[in-house]
């Protein structure tokens, strides 16, 4: 048992539940290890897919098709990487944010394990019922998380995510019995070579049900409502790693599918797609814009970015540059909105309210929070130099090449919109403010500085792009 | 790495690391932030010396750093990069001087220092820029970094100026970056290079003109924005509420100067000047410049607010140069290059001196500036000679600026541009000349506005708020009066219009 990737999915699990019988003092503490611990075992995966291409290990000696398999590719790889990357700060930063004795500690650190395992185990399966499972776990775990806080707007939003992510897992599972029904397998390598534009209606109908699921739990517009109230309300840290992580997993699956065994009967979807994406963008962008509350900002925000996502759909295809654009989204929106969270969570500490008129001057109070809540802002404006300036110069380029400039105007027109919003808290920050206005709480600085990590790190992503684009092409097989 | 990728970078870092480290600093550390500061300004200088040097007998500066596939960022210390980095380093080093007499006291000095710093980087970047993708993470970068300047005071009046601010910048910078990426689309990813980087690949591709003459449009509509090009000003007279060091930083070491040589590289170094004269692009240009040149100059007369009148004068004065580069020929384009210097120093040398006017006695309006002659001497001299000079007055560099865009108007054939130069030195004079008057033959009023500062002796204010502008009044009639000899700003425009039109 030295494979990685095997303690990639395990090592979560056991820190969850060493935490549970723990308690949350020293729960904390092996969290912390066991995440560094997993960024070291992605950062060897990593490193070995450079050397040696895709890796897979068979659970227990049985691999497919009668036991388990775990495969990376490149952008299993990333995703891997982006999860220990974001989830490392956000523990220190959690084990900070939830010190004083807090009651939700003691859920959000063995919850917290589960839906990391989860994740990771979703990133490595490779057939589609394993997939289920692991959609399951993260999205039941996630569920837990927002209501660890238990008052009643969190449990509100918790039932309503519920809800969601119950529906949409099970619309998935529906889908994957009738391809079950019609193949007699749910490994995603075996079935990609049978389904072709001439299947059965089944097939169509199990294509349709799973991605539509899966864009429910994406929050893609208008499956969004659930969305800005669950990241909204949820503590900090919980937030940031939904919306940093949670929702990128059921793309990352969309995606997967995508690419593998739907892309014969894609092409009509595409389209529908990438209207849904624009709207996204527009209406997470103009609610971001009105809205009175500072993590409801944030929340609408993501709403809006993950519109982009949608967007490489058509374009995928003639070359690698939409899946390019998509992949240096899904890692630059992560980074920055984890960043932005946790930024968001310190303004919340000071001032013990979460209005956006209350960031009044705080460029004074806490200028390294400030600094971060800024460079996270640049990433999601798409400005440079930063992760979320290359996925959008992609997009674009992509977009231009097949000459569809409406997406142009869209893409555009979004950054522009994440400029107001964006500012709009800066500019907040700025105002001079009378004294007697002016609250003293000390802010601890673990919590400003894990922030400033996240958000310097996805800042930084936009000038290693070809590490991340050369991580992205293994396993995939170039068109010349 | 060699010496010669190295240089580029270090100039760029002796700006980047002390603004770096002064953000990091407590803000009662005031000596080792001033010796930060000075020892960056004084070691970009050193550098430049060398760069100078080096540049001149024909050496070569170029470092390269892969983004994404085919993208790099490129640095180039090319001649023309140099003139600005010169311009801007000279100017910082002064503003930074000034800066600090000017704020002494003031909140949340790291905070600006620093992002003054940042803003002298962002400069460097953009001048050295080697191609349009590198040009551009610069450009922005410059408008990031000077938002937290425009709304230093933060008062509701400043985050007025600051949201405007943005709202123009950002859009333009949009339009750049669809210009940017289409082209780049087009025809691969191209390095600037004298004589224009597309004009080899246009002949051997299959696209069309109109193509070409929409992303220009796309292109200058990002940079003009900066440059403040009418209709695209509007920002400039708003962020005038902006502290005085950072009015000069806006007008003459950074933005405004690199919205200006942005238009330069894209015409000469992307298009090439022939290549952009075939596309019909030349005359347009020329136009939108002349029509900017007049229409700043009407605004200015009817301005009391000294800084906005100062602001529409920017307007006005920047797009001498941009006409300079829309004349095709050698001899306009040393005119307009040269006048990116002699603007510079000009116009911060008005600002340091409005700025005085303002610290001293409280005097922000046209109409309090009566007597001003007597009571500050110094200033007001300093203040004479720069609005001399951008009226044209014989022996300084405004002379030299205008007599050379007149020359290249002519040795164009576009004799309408003279005309131009002509009506706008008459509106120059309107603005300017009514102010000496006031200052120099008004009597004393029995009060002043606010009188914070005391005269002692010759020190008719603090002395670090005094010398920068004597000091850059002085390069002004230093541009002029030894224009012909080497070294001199008019001798490195020639320098670079001959590598320009040689190819």
């Amino acid at each position: 048992m030295t494979d990685p990737l095997a303690w990639l999915v395990l090592l979560p699990l056991l820190w969850a539940c060493g935490a549970f019988l723990l308690g949350p003092g020293r729960g904390a503490w092996l969290a912390g290890t066991g995440v560094a611990l997993q960024l070291f075992c992605a950062l060897l995966v990593g490193g070995s897919l450079l050397e040696g291409g895709i890796r897979t290990h068979a659970i227990g000696g049985w691999g497919a098709p009668l036991g388990i398999d775990l495969a990376a590719d490149g952008l299993a790889a990333i995703m891997l990487l982006l999860t220990q990357l974001v989830a490392l700060p956000l523990m220190l930063y959690a084990r900070t944010y939830f010190a004083a004795g807090d009651a939700t500690a003691h859920y959000f650190w063995p919850l917290a394990g589960m839906l990391l395992g989860g994740l990771n185990a979703l990133f490595l399966s490779t057939d589609l019922f394993n997939l289920y499972v692991t959609l399951e776990i993260v999205g039941l775990a996630s569920v837990g998380l927002v209501v660890t806080g238990g008052d009643a707007r969190q449990i509100a939003a918790g039932l309503r995510y519920l809800l969601a992510t119950l529906v949409g897992s099970s619309m998935y599972l529906l889908g994957v019995a009738l391809l079950y029904g019609v193949y007699g397998t749910v490994s995603i390598a075996t079935l990609g070579p049978l389904i072709d534009s001439a299947a059965p209606r089944a097939v169509w109908l199990a294509a349709g049900l799973m991605l539509f699921g899966l864009m429910l739990k994406t929050a893609l517009f208008p499956f969004h409502y659930w969305l800005p109230p669950a990241h909204g309300s949820a503590p900090a840290p919980v937030s940031a790693l939904l919306s940093a992580l949670v929702v990128k997993a059921s793309f990352y699956l969309i995606l997967r599918l995508w690419l593998g065994p739907f892309l014969p009967m894609s092409a009509a979807a595409a389209w529908l797609a990438a209207l849904l994406g624009s709207v996204a963008i527009l209406w997470g962008s103009w609610h971001a814009i009105h809205t009175e509350r500072l993590k409801e900002l944030v929340a609408y925000s993501t709403v809006a970015q993950l519109g982009y996502l949608f967007l490489v759909f058509p374009l995928l295809g003639p070359d690698e540059i939409a899946l390019q654009a998509g992949t240096m989204q899904v890692v630059a929106h992560g980074l920055a909105k984890a960043a932005m969270f946790a930024a968001t969570g310190v303004f919340i500490h000071l001032n013990g309210r979460d209005a956006v008129a209350d960031v009044a001057g705080v460029a004074g109070r806490l200028p390294v929070t400030l600094f971060a809540f800024a460079l996270a802002g640049m990433t999601l404006m798409g400005l440079p130099p930063s992760g979320g300036f290359l996925a959008k110069w992609l997009l674009i380029h992509a977009a231009l090449r097949q000459g569809h400039w409406w997406l142009v105007v869209v893409i555009i027109a979004g950054s522009l919109l994440a400029a107001v919003y964006v500012f709009r808290v800066l500019r907040q920050a700025f105002l001079v403010v009378p004294d007697e206005r002016r609250r003293h709480g000390a802010v601890p600085r673990m919590l400003e500085w894990t922030a400033f990590f996240l958000a310097a790190a996805s800042v930084a992503v936009g000038l290693r792009g070809m590490e991340i684009l050369r991580l992205l092409a293994i396993g995939r097989q170039v068109p010349a | 790495m060699t010496q010669n990728e190295l240089l580029p970078l270090a100039l760029l870092a002796s700006s980047l690391v002390p603004g770096l480290i002064i953000f990091a600093l407590p803000q009662d550390h005031i000596r080792l932030r001033t010796t930060l500061n000075l020892f960056g300004a004084l070691a970009k200088l050193a550098l430049i010396g060398t760069l100078l040097a080096g540049v001149a007998v024909g050496e070569k500066y170029l470092v390269r750093y892969a983004v994404l596939p085919g993208i790099d960022i490129v640095f180039r210390a090319d001649a023309l990069a140099l003139l600005f980095v010169t311009l801007s380093a000279v100017l910082w080093l002064f503003t930074t001087l000034y800066a600090i007499g000017y704020l002494e006291g003031a909140a949340h000095l790291n905070r600006f220092f620093g992002f003054f710093s940042l803003c002298v980087t962002a400069t460097m970047g953009i001048a050295m820029a080697a191609n349009l993708f590198t040009f551009f993470v610069f450009y922005e970068l410059l408008t990031l970094a000077t938002f937290p300047l425009v709304v230093h005071r933060g008062t509701a009046r400043a985050m007025r100026a600051g949201t405007i601010y943005l709202s123009y910048t950002l859009t333009g910078g949009a339009l750049l970056l669809i210009g940017i990426v289409w082209l780049s689309g087009l025809l691969g990813h191209t390095e600037f290079a004298h004589g224009g980087a597309i004009t080899s690949l246009v002949a051997v591709g299959s696209v069309q003109d109109w193509q070409l003459q929409t992303i220009f449009l796309l292109l200058m509509a990002g940079v003009g924005v900066k440059a403040a090009i009418v209709p695209l000003h509007g920002w400039l007279p708003h962020a005038m509420v902006a502290p005085a060091p950072v009015s000069a930083l806006l007008h003459a070491v950074a933005v405004v100067k690199a919205g200006a040589f942005g238009i330069v590289r894209i015409v000469y170094d992307v298009y090439g000047i022939e290549f952009a004269q075939s596309l019909q692009l030349l005359t347009p240009l020329a136009i939108a410049a002349s029509l900017t040149i007049i229409w700043g100059s009407l605004r200015a007369l009817s301005q009391d607010d000294l800084k906005r009148r100062l602001a529409f004068s920017t307007v006005s004065q920047v797009s001498y140069i941009v006409l300079g580069v829309a004349l095709f020929g050698p001899i306009g384009t040393v005119g307009g290059l040269v006048h990116l210097v002699h603007q510079g120093i000009m116009k911060i040398t008005m600002f340091f001196c409005a700025g005085n006017y303002a610290e001293t006695l409280g005097i922000h309006k046209v109409s309090q500036m009566g007597g001003t002659g007597r009571r500050m001497p110094l200033t007001t001299l300093a203040f004479s000679i720069t609005a001399l000079s951008m009226i044209g007055t014989p022996f300084t560099a405004g002379a030299v600026s205008k007599t050379w865009l007149s020359d290249g108007a002519q040795a164009a054939g576009m004799n309408w541009a003279i005309w131009i130069l002509w009506i706008s030195t008459l509106l120059n004079a309107a603005y300017f000349l009514p102010i000496l008057w006031r200052c120099w033959f008004q009597k004393t009023p029995a009060a002043w506005p606010a009188e914070n500062i005391l005269a002692r002796g010759w020190r008719e204010t603090k002395w670090l708020l005094l010398l920068p502008p004597l000091a850059t009044a002085g390069a002004t009639l230093a541009a002029g009066l030894f224009a012909d000899l080497p070294w001199s700003p008019l001798a490195w425009a020639q320098l670079i219009a001959a590598r320009e039109y040689l190819q």
